[in-house]
C-alpha cells in the first residue's frame, strides 16, 4: 500500500477519513470525509468551531476513537523515520505497533492540563512512565531525562517540581509540563489540541513562543487545533477550516486571511471582534447556528447560514474539496472545477 | 451602620456607581482550630466609579479578583472594607457595601447579572417561562397570566420566539441559551447589569451576535453595564471604558480608545501586546511577560506587578504606588507612568 503521490516532505497524510458514532437516536457523522497533510517541521492549523470535528480528527488519527465511534472509511498514512508509509487505519487500536506511535512518533498535548494530569501520581512519576515506555532505559535514566524535559520547556528548578503533583503547579507550569511529556519520547508529530484555551492571554504568549521555540530546535511537525483565528495566524504555515466535519477550505495562512474563499471562513474572520478594531460598532455576525448533530441539513453543510447560497444546488448537492488556484483548496459550488469564482 | 451614615456620600450627578477603597479578604485558616493564619487579598483597595448608561469593563487574567469585585458590588458577597455607593432609582444614594439585609431586596431588582456559562445557569427542570418568570415572581407578581405576556415580551426581546416558552433549556444552543440568561436579567428592568464573561463560553460566530444584542439592549433600555472579561478584544469591542486589574488591584483605568492606543501601565502594556492578532502579517515580537502572577495570599512588596516588570526601579520593590490621574479619566498606578513610552494597539485595521 505504497502511495507514491505523497510528497517526500509530507509526514502525515489523512486521506477522506470518515468517523461516525452510531447511537440509537442515530448516526454522528463527526468526521464526514476529512482530507489534509501535515508537511515535516511545518505548523498545520485546524481551525473550527464546536461540533466541527476538529477533536475527533486528531482521535482517529492516534486510533483513540471511544465506542460507539468507528472510523468508516478513509487512510490516515504516516511516513516513518525511514520514509517506509504505513497506514494508521490498518493497524489494531492497542496493538504494539500503535502503542509505539502514540507518545512516541505523534506526541499529544491536550486542553486542559488540570484534567490530563493524574492528580494521584507526580508529575514525574508521569513522564518517566512515558520515557521508560519508548525508550530503553531504567528508572534512574528515565527520571534524568525527564529532569531535562522539564527544563527544556521552562519550568524552574526541574529537579524539586518533578517530584509534585499536577495540582501543586500553576495553570502554566501544568501545560508547560504536559508538552514536556509530550516532547520526552522526541516526537516528530505534536498534536496540540486546543493547547492554550485553559490559559491567560500572558500565559498563552509563553507557552505558544515556546512551541515556536522547541519547533525551530528540533524540526518537529506541529497540528495545531484551535478555535483562535489570532493563535493560528500567530502560528501556523498552512490552515485547515472545518466545519461539522469537513474541510471547506484549506491553504496558506497569508491565504486564508488574506484571500478567503469560502463564504464560512469570510463570515468567520469578519465577525471576529479584534483587539484594533473600532470600539462599540456592530460586528457582521454568521446567522443562526452551529445545527445539532442529528440535523445535518443536507448538500453543503454550512448553506442554511449562508449568505451566498444558491438555492436548488447548495442544498441538494455536496459540494468537493478541490484546488483554487495554485495554493489554496475550497468545498463550494460558488468555485467551478478550476476553482474559478461563477 | 445606618443609611443616615452613608448618605453623607451623595454621588454627583451622572454617576450611578462609585466604588471606593473596596476590599474583601478571604481568611486562610489551619490547623485543629481553625486558626487563621493569613488572608487572601483578593479585592485590595478597588476604587472606581461608573456613569449612567456607560459600559465598564474590568479585565485582568484569572484570580485578579474581577469577579470577587463584581460580586461585592451586587453584595452577593459582604465586602471585609470600603464603599460601594449606588445612586438608586429615586435618587437616594445608598452604600451597597453596608446597606442592612433587609433593604436588600428592593435593590436587587435594580442590578442583575449575566453569568458565564449558559449550561451551567440555568435550571434544566425549569421551563423558559419558570426561569425568565421567576424574578417576577420573587418581586411579587403573583398572576400567572401577567408572567406569561411578560416573558413572551422578554423573549422578543432577546431575539427569541415566545412560542418557546414552554420549553426546556436542553432544546437551546450555547448563543439562545445566553440569551434566556439575558432575558431573565432583564426581566425587572434593572438600570444596572452585571455581565461576568458572558460570552467566553461561546463559539466565535456566536459571539458577535451576543454582544450585538447587548449593544442594541443598552441602547433601546439605557443599561449601565459593568463587564467582567478576560478578552481583551471582545472588551474593546463593547466598552467605554476600561480598568485593569492585577492581583487585587486596578492598575489603569481609562477610555477605551486611550487605553488600547496609549497604555500607562506596563502590565497593560503587556497584556495587550500578548493578545495574538487574527492577521499572518502582523506577527510582531510580543513582550513575553516572564515568571508568575503574584500570590495574592503573599504578595511582592511595593508594587505587585514590580518582579515581572522591566521598566521596575527599586523605588517601585518597596513603594506600593498611588492611583494617579495623568490624563482626564485616565487613572494609573505606576510610580514611572508618564516617563515610560509604551506600546499600544493601532486603532482602525491599520498595523503599528
Amino acid at each position: 500500500m505504497s502511495t507514491s503521490e505523497n510528497s517526500a516532505d509530507t509526514l502525515l497524510s489523512v486521506r477522506d477519513v470518515k468517523t461516525y458514532f452510531f447511537q440509537d437516536e442515530g448516526t454522528v457523522k463527526a468526521v464526514d470525509g476529512a482530507s489534509f497533510d501535515v508537511k515535516k517541521g511545518k505548523t498545520l492549523g485546524i481551525v473550527g468551531e464546536s461540533g466541527c470535528g476538529k477533536s475527533v480528527t486528531t482521535q482517529s488519527i492516534l486510533r483513540l476513537v471511544e465506542k460507539p465511534g468507528r472510523i468508516v472509511h478513509g487512510e490516515i498514512f504516516l511516513r516513518k523515520e525511514g520514509g517506509e508509509e504505513i497506514d494508521l487505519v490498518k493497524l489494531a487500536p492497542n496493538g504494539p505497533e500503535m502503542r509505539a506511535i502514540r507518545g512516541g512518533e505523534i506526541g499529544l498535548v491536550f486542553q486542559e492540563p488540570m484534567t490530563s494530569f493524574s492528580p494521584v501520581h507526580t508529575i514525574g512519576g508521569q513522564i518517566t512512565e512515558a520515557i521508560m515506555l519508548h525508550k530503553n532505559v531504567d528508572k534512574k535514566e528515565a527520571r534524568k531525562i525527564g529532569i531535562e524535559a522539564l527544563r527544556s520547556v521552562g519550568i524552574p528548578k526541574p529537579e524539586r517540581r518533578i517530584d509534585e503533583y499536577s495540582f501543586e503547579l500553576s495553570g502554566g507550569l501544568r501545560q508547560r509540563a504536559m508538552i514536556s511529556v509530550a516532547l520526552s519520547c522526541s516526537p516528530r508529530l505534536l498534536i496540540a489540541d486546543e493547547p492554550t484555551t485553559a490559559l491567560d492571554v500572558t500565559t498563552q504568549a509563553q507557552i505558544l513562543d515556546l512551541l515556536r521555540r522547541l519547533q525551530n530546535e528540533n524540526g518537529m511537525a506541529i497540528m495545531l487545533i484551535t478555535h483562535n483565528l489570532g493563535v493560528v495566524a500567530e502560528m501556523a504555515d498552512d490552515v485547515v477550516v472545518m466545519y461539522l466535519g469537513r474541510v471547506v477550505e484549506e491553504g496558506p495562512v497569508d491565504d486564508i486571511f488574506h484571500n478567503p474563499l469560502h463564504p464560512y471562513t469570510k463570515a468567520l474572520l469578519e465577525s471576529i471582534p479584534s483587539i484594533d478594531s473600532q470600539p462599540r460598532v456592530k460586528l457582521p455576525t454568521i446567522s443562526g447556528a452551529i445545527p445539532h448533530p442529528y440535523n445535518r441539513p443536507a448538500g453543503c453543510p454550512f448553506h442554511p447560514r449562508c449568505a451566498s447560497r444558491i438555492e436548488g444546488r447548495c442544498d441538494a448537492g455536496e459540494p468537493r474539496l478541490a484546488a483554487s488556484g495554485d495554493r489554496q483548496k475550497v468545498s463550494c459550488f460558488l468555485y467551478d472545477s478550476e476553482g474559478r469564482k461563477e | 451602620m445606618t443609611q443616615s451614615d452613608t448618605s453623607v456620600n451623595t454621588l454627583a450627578g451622572g454617576l450611578l456607581l462609585d466604588v471606593r477603597d473596596l476590599k474583601k479578604f478571604f481568611p486562610i485558616k489551619r490547623g485543629l482550630l481553625q486558626k487563621v493564619v493569613g488572608s487572601v487579598k483578593a479585592v485590595d483597595n478597588v476604587t472606581f466609579f461608573l456613569k449612567e448608561k456607560e459600559t465598564l469593563s474590568l479585565v485582568g487574567e484569572s484570580g485578579c479578583g474581577k469577579t470577587t469585585t463584581s460580586r461585592c458590588i451586587l453584595r452577593a458577597i459582604t465586602p471585609t472594607g470600603g464603599n460601594v455607593l449606588y445612586r438608586t432609582a429615586k435618587g437616594e444614594t445608598v452604600d451597597m457595601a453596608r446597606i442592612p439585609g433587609g433593604e436588600l431586596q428592593s435593590l436587587r431588582r435594580e442590578m442583575q447579572m449575566i453569568f458565564q456559562d449558559p449550561f451551567a445557569s440555568l435550571n434544566p427542570r425549569m421551563t423558559l417561562l419558570d426561569i425568565v418568570g421567576e424574578p417576577l415572581l420573587v418581586h411579587g407578581e403573583k398572576k400567572s397570566s401577567v408572567r406569561a405576556e411578560r416573558v413572551a415580551e422578554l423573549l422578543r426581546l432577546v431575539g427569541l420566539r415566545p412560542e418557546y416558552m414552554r420549553r426546556y433549556p436542553h432544546a437551546f444552543s450555547g448563543g439562545q441559551r445566553q440569551r434566556i440568561g439575558i432575558a431573565r436579567a432583564l426581566a425587572l428592568n434593572p438600570r444596572l447589569v452585571v455581565a461576568d464573561e458572558p460570552v467566553s463560553a461561546l463559539d466565535v460566530s456566536v459571539q458577535a451576535q451576543i454582544l450585538n444584542l447587548m449593544l442594541d439592549l443598552q441602547a433601546e433600555l439605557g443599561l449601565t453595564y459593568l463587564f467582567v472579561a478576560h478578552d481583551l478584544s471582545v472588551v474593546r469591542h463593547i466598552s467605554d471604558r476600561v480598568a485593569v486589574m492585577y492581583v487585587g488591584r486596578i492598575v489603569e483605568t481609562a477610555k477605551t480608545e486611550a487605553l488600547f492606543s496609549r497604555p500607562l501601565h506596563p502590565y497593560t502594556e503587556a497584556l495587550l501586546s500578548a493578545v495574538p492578532k487574527p492577521d499572518p502579517r502582523l506577527r510582531s515580537e510580543r513582550i513575553v511577560l516572564q515568571g508568575e502572577v503574584a500570590d495574592p495570599a503573599n504578595p511582592p512588596p511595593g508594587c505587585y506587578f514590580s518582579p515581572r516588570c522591566a521598566y521596575a526601579t527599586d523605588e517601585c520593590r518597596t513603594e506600593t504606588p498611588e492611583q494617579r490621574e495623568l490624563a482626564p479619566e485616565h487613572f494609573v498606578s505606576c510610580h514611572r507612568a508618564g516617563e515610560l513610552n509604551l506600546r499600544g494597539v493601532a486603532s482602525g485595521k491599520a498595523g503599528e
